[in-house]
């Protein structure tokens, strides 16, 4: 497994502290005129999704990671599993509920998603940034309200809710934001 | 800072024009103040046989085509001291200087040094002079000088531990950091000085005022770097040095410059040793510089002063490299 020098570090490198893959969040390099050199850093840990701060000494090395963030297409959810596929070699991965994260909510068949596995094992599934979704249920649409900025809640057919807009009627597909949650328009 | 190379952005300064414009005043108002003080400004060599020894400073070696290798300095102070010995004058200098590996919102590897030596100063003394050059950079600013406050190193330690340094352990210090939910780096090990280096950072020195100088005094004798070494009040031997910081941000160093040639060849030994362990290399010792301080120096204070810093809080940078024309990733 390789290693990393502290002076290697920058956000997203993948490392393992106490026996956990964690990501690099934010790093920052700290010395005195005369002295020693740290590297402060924020680590997020890639299984519990906790951001913890961590100092190390400048030249210190870490191991790196066993995690890869690999395109897979995803095929069906069976209630306790999802399945994807790697639409290269056909292997088929199943991620739990803790895996998944929020990811489910916004998932239809066949998206493509990117899937964090540590030592090959699904550890996050991030859904596409961008979702383009049909809306089950909401509030009837207020017509020609398009300006005053009021919004409602919509049940999504992945189940998500989102907030949209008054004038958006139940049936139509729109545009989501994965990584916030929000509307961002409609679909003609 | 963090442009990729090759961006499209890649090409354009890291600085803004108003800013090379600020430096420029900042350079003109050095020179004023050292005129006004009849100090002398020197060039020295960039490129030279020798270099600091201090293990935590990393110098760039650069090859001729030859393969004649030589250092560039990371700062210009021995040739400095060695002019000192040679003509007993006050000089000053801004110098491009080189460390390698320092690199960061508030590092970059290549940087300006305003450094000085005032002949028959103190370390005391040359505080007044440090004040005397930011109260004319501040009104030339339009800026008003910031509140000064001077803390002793051992009171700062005391304020954050209730214990004198000199009785301090690396158990004691990685016990203060349990307590405060801070993280402590395991490889600190039995390094004292790495240890008070770290908790001065997180417990003391960013806790300061952002509006307020601070000059940090009397350092541990462990942390003499190039300083004397005498006696407090108390009976306990201190570095006679000097941190100045604006709000948390390090802008100078001075000492009351080590005169004793045998004692400073002994520490170049000890840092060499010091670099051995580390796995570092070691650093051929500077015989002229030995040699001058053999000579004689004259008694006198010196000190260093980023410039980057310094404009970073005149123009209220964020990082260091808006200071810079191009900051080291685009260099």
């Amino acid at each position: 497994m390789a290693n990393y020098s502290t002076n290697e570090f920058k956000g997203g490198l993948k490392i393992m502290l106490d026996g956990d893959p964690h990501s690099i969040v934010e790093n920052e390099f700290v010395k005195p005129g005369k002295g020693q050199a740290f590297t402060r850093t924020k680590v997020r840990n890639l299984k519990t999704g906790r951001t913890v701060e961590r100092t190390f000494k400048s030249g210190e090395t870490v191991e790196s990671a066993d995690v890869m963030d690999t395109e897979m297409q995803f095929l069906y959810s069976d209630g306790e599993h999802w399945h994807f596929m790697d639409p290269s070699s056909y292997e088929q991965l199943a991620a739990d509920k803790t895996a998944m994260g929020n990811a489910h909510l916004y998932l239809k068949e066949e998206a493509i998603c990117e899937v964090t596995l540590y030592n090959g094992q699904p550890l996050a599934v991030t859904p596409p940034n961008f979702v383009e979704l049909v809306i089950t249920e909401t509030d009837p649409g207020v017509r020609g309200d398009t300006a005053t900025g009021g919004n409602k809640p919509a049940y999504m057919e992945t189940g998500a809710v989102v907030k949209v807009p008054l004038f958006i009627e139940e049936g139509e597909v729109i545009k989501v934001d994965t990584r916030s949650g929000d509307y961002v328009s409609r679909v003609k | 800072m963090n442009n990729p190379c090759g961006a499209a952005d890649a090409w354009m300064p890291s600085a803004a024009l108003a800013t090379l414009e600020s430096m420029a005043l900042l350079r003109c108002c050095v020179h004023e103040h050292m005129q006004n003080n009849q100090v002398l400004e020197v060039v020295t060599p960039a490129l030279s046989q020798s270099t600091a020894t201090d293990p935590h400073i990393h110098s760039y070696q650069v090859s001729s085509d030859g393969g004649h290798l030589s250092y560039l300095h990371t700062s210009p102070e021995f040739p400095m001291k060695r002019l000192l010995a040679a003509y007993q004058r006050d000089i000053y200098q801004m110098a491009t200087v080189f460390r390698d590996g320092e690199m960061g919102r508030r590092h970059n590897p290549e940087f300006s040094l305003l450094e000085w030596y005032r002949v028959g100063f103190d370390h005391t003394a040359l505080t007044q002079d440090v004040l005397d050059l930011l109260t004319l950079i501040c009104q030339k600013f339009n800026l008003t000088l910031p509140a000064v406050n001077f803390l002793r190193y051992k009171d700062a330690v005391a304020s954050c531990c209730g214990t004198s340094v000199g009785q301090l352990s690396v158990d004691q210090i990685e016990k203060l950091f349990k307590q405060q939910n801070r993280s402590y780096p395991q490889s600190i090990g039995t390094d004292i000085d790495a240890a008070l280096d770290l908790m001065m950072d997180e417990f003391v020195i960013s806790k300061f005022p952002a509006d307020q100088l601070t000059f940090l005094v009397d350092y541990p004798a462990s942390q003499c770097a190039l300083a004397k070494v005498a006696n407090d009040e108390q009976g306990m031997p201190v570095a006679q040095r000097f941190e100045l910081y604006w709000g948390s941000l390090e802008l100078a160093n001075g000492f009351n410059e080590l005169l004793d040639s045998a004692e400073q060849r002994k520490r170049f030994e000890a840092d060499n040793i010091k670099r051995e362990l580390m796995g570092l290399n070691t650093i051929p010792v500077d015989e002229n510089f030995l040699q001058a301080l053999k000579q004689g120096m004259p008694a006198c204070a010196g000190v260093a002063l980023g410039l980057e810093r310094l404009l970073m809080r005149l123009c209220n940078l964020s990082e260091i490299g808006e200071a810079l024309a191009f900051s080291s990733d685009r260099a």
